[in-house]
């Protein structure tokens, strides 16, 4: 079973979720997919055995055999290739950038002069390894690297079929979070209740009930802010799974790295019936 | 004309609280959102949209089942895996790269232009807001800031404005780089946690790969003083100023509630301590 955690807000308690569900669970897998700001790393300290580097396929020119005539920059859809044609017995020109490559492979499948390969260009790495029980993977992007998707979809081949796999997911609702909650059986959203917690909550299930991902709500801080979120969940039928309440040792924990569950263990509990009543939800 | 990005790596760090507290401190200005895909900034400003515009980015594919011979090749060539084996095209997955429709031997393939979104100019008691709504699971959230920044530069110039306030989104990304593309100053937020102090280092790589000017904003700083001294520890070796510390507060969720900047509604040490950072911002 897949469970991916998203939250639309930044700062939700994402990661607290994801990192204390895990550590709740046996038999449980850890990925996080937020590879722009990975961070549950912070809390699980595995042990990394394997580091994989990430790729995406880039064009490259083969100017020998390139006749200049432009067709690979009329059919990239991204600006990523341009065409200076020859002009007056001088050579023209190919340029690439990169960056806005999404690696489609139009260029070098459709060029007339076959002058175009595809060559690999890392854009970050995929870190695997093991946190006590827990099997743990994450990606990190490169500083500077536009592209988070791909280094996403690679993070998730690693997913184990025997495990229960937890998706932490960056915040938003735009392509990263799309490529890590796709394919989840169920989403926690997590959320806090403020205006602003509230406005990105209803964003976040627009995106779930579009990918018929079937979600309920985390509410974090519960005691901070008004109760509109709860009135939401209420009126629109979605399950309010658990909540946690605004706790200064919470929060000193959170900020030295330390797991909740494993300071407080009554939250061990509260996590277990969270994933129990996620099974019954799905069934 | 000054341009000031607030930025953070980590999401909900306080971006938002901090922009909008700028847009009430500052004179002659004019205010952007460009955390398009989640949007929070409105909520405190209040906006009243003046003039709205379309936002198109990109394209899908569509198969017209009248004209497909189910030669499967389509399927096999998508990097996206976006074309189903029923020959139906996941609009989710499809990144516009045309391929399909340009190898498709039958010509049942054409590329839809998107509607993404909405940008708007709007007035608020503040001043102009120049903001974005995207639409629900669309990608591009970076040309859209690029569009946004754009129309708010012009609008600035025109007006003869001093301050261009920019709120900027989560993470390092697409939409991040295009939100750090020219800025005078980026004030980076963050929080005395190992993950605040995590992100806010790559954050500020990202930034002084750009060579833009940076300075810090310690946000809660007592919810942990020593994670607190080692933020500025960092900052000093790499000559960033710390441009002030918040005290943590309830009072600035309750500001939010109240859909006020928290300079205006916190009459505590947080007020003082965002007076004294703009001061040294303004120059």
């Amino acid at each position: 079973m897949i469970i991916s955690i998203a939250s639309g807000k930044g700062g939700t308690g994402k990661t607290t979720v994801a990192v204390n569900l895990a550590l709740s669970l046996d038999n449980a897998q850890l990925l996080d997919c937020d590879v722009e700001e990975p961070n549950a790393h912070i809390f699980l300290n595995p042990i990394i055995s394997d580091k994989i580097p990430a790729y995406v396929p880039v064009p490259e020119i083969d100017k020998d055999k390139c006749t200049y005539c432009g067709k690979c920059a009329e059919v990239c859809a991204y600006h990523a290739i341009a065409v200076i044609p020859a002009n007056n017995g001088k050579k023209g020109n190919v340029l690439v950038f990169p960056h806005l490559c999404h690696g489609c492979g139009a260029c070098s499948l459709l060029c007339p002069a076959d002058a175009i390969k595809e060559v690999k260009k890392e854009i970050g790495v995929v870190e695997v390894g093991d946190s006590g029980d827990i099997q743990f993977v994450h990606g990190i992007l490169n500083v500077g690297e536009i592209m988070s998707p791909p280094l996403i979809r690679q993070v998730k081949q690693y997913i184990n079929p025997t495990r229960t796999a937890i998706i932490d997911a960056p915040p938003g609702t735009t392509c990263p979070v799309i490529e890590a909650v796709k394919g989840s059986d169920f989403c926690i959203l997590v959320t806090e209740p403020t205006p602003f917690g509230l406005y990105d909550l209803k964003l976040a299930v627009e995106v779930l009930n579009k990918l018929t991902i079937p979600f309920g709500v985390v509410i974090n801080r519960s005691d901070i802010g008004d109760d509109k979120t709860e009135i939401y969940c209420r009126e629109h039928n979605i399950p309010d799974l658990m909540r946690i309440p605004f706790d200064r040792e919470i929060a000193e924990l959170y900020s030295k790295g330390i797991p909740l569950v494993k300071e407080k263990k009554e939250y061990k509990t509260g996590f277990n019936n969270l994933y129990k009543t996620i099974l019954k939800s799905i069934k | 004309m000054k341009q000031i990005l607030v930025i953070s790596g980590k999401g909900g760090t306080g971006k938002t609280i901090l922009t909008a507290s700028f847009a009430s401190l500052a004179p002659n200005k004019i205010m952007v959102d460009c955390d398009v895909d989640a949007a929070d900034l409105h909520l405190i400003l209040h906006p009243e949209v003046k003039h709205k515009y379309d936002f198109k980015s990109g394209k899908t594919a569509k198969i017209n089942k009248d004209l497909c011979v189910r030669c499967d090749k389509c399927v096999k060539l998508c990097r996206f895996e976006a074309i189903e084996k029923t020959f139906i095209v996941n609009r989710v997955s499809c990144e516009g790269c045309g391929l399909c429709s340009r190898i498709c031997p039958a010509g049942a393939i054409e590329m839809e232009e998107n509607n993404s979104g909405e940008w708007y100019i709007s007035d608020t008691k503040y001043g102009p807001l120049v903001h974005a709504k995207l639409g629900i699971a669309q990608e591009n959230s970076g040309k859209l800031v690029v569009k946004i920044r754009q129309a708010a530069k012009e609008l600035a110039e025109k007006q003869i404005r001093d301050y261009v306030i920019i709120d900027g989104p989560p993470g390092i990304g697409c939409p991040v780089i295009a939100s750090l593309s020219g800025v005078d100053t980026a004030v980076i937020v963050t929080e005395p946690t190992f993950s605040g102090l995590h992100d806010m280092k790559r954050v500020l790589e990202l930034a002084g790969h750009f060579k833009i000017a940076c300075m810090v904003v310690i946000n809660k700083y007592d919810l942990n003083t020593e994670m607190t001294q080692k933020i500025e520890g960092y900052c000093k070796t790499r000559e960033i100023p710390v441009a002030g510390k918040i005290p943590f507060s309830q009072e600035v969720s309750k500001s939010i509630v109240n859909g006020m900047p928290a300079v205006e509604y916190c009459k505590n040490g947080v007020s003082e301590e965002i007076i004294k950072i703009w001061g040294m911002l303004k120059c």
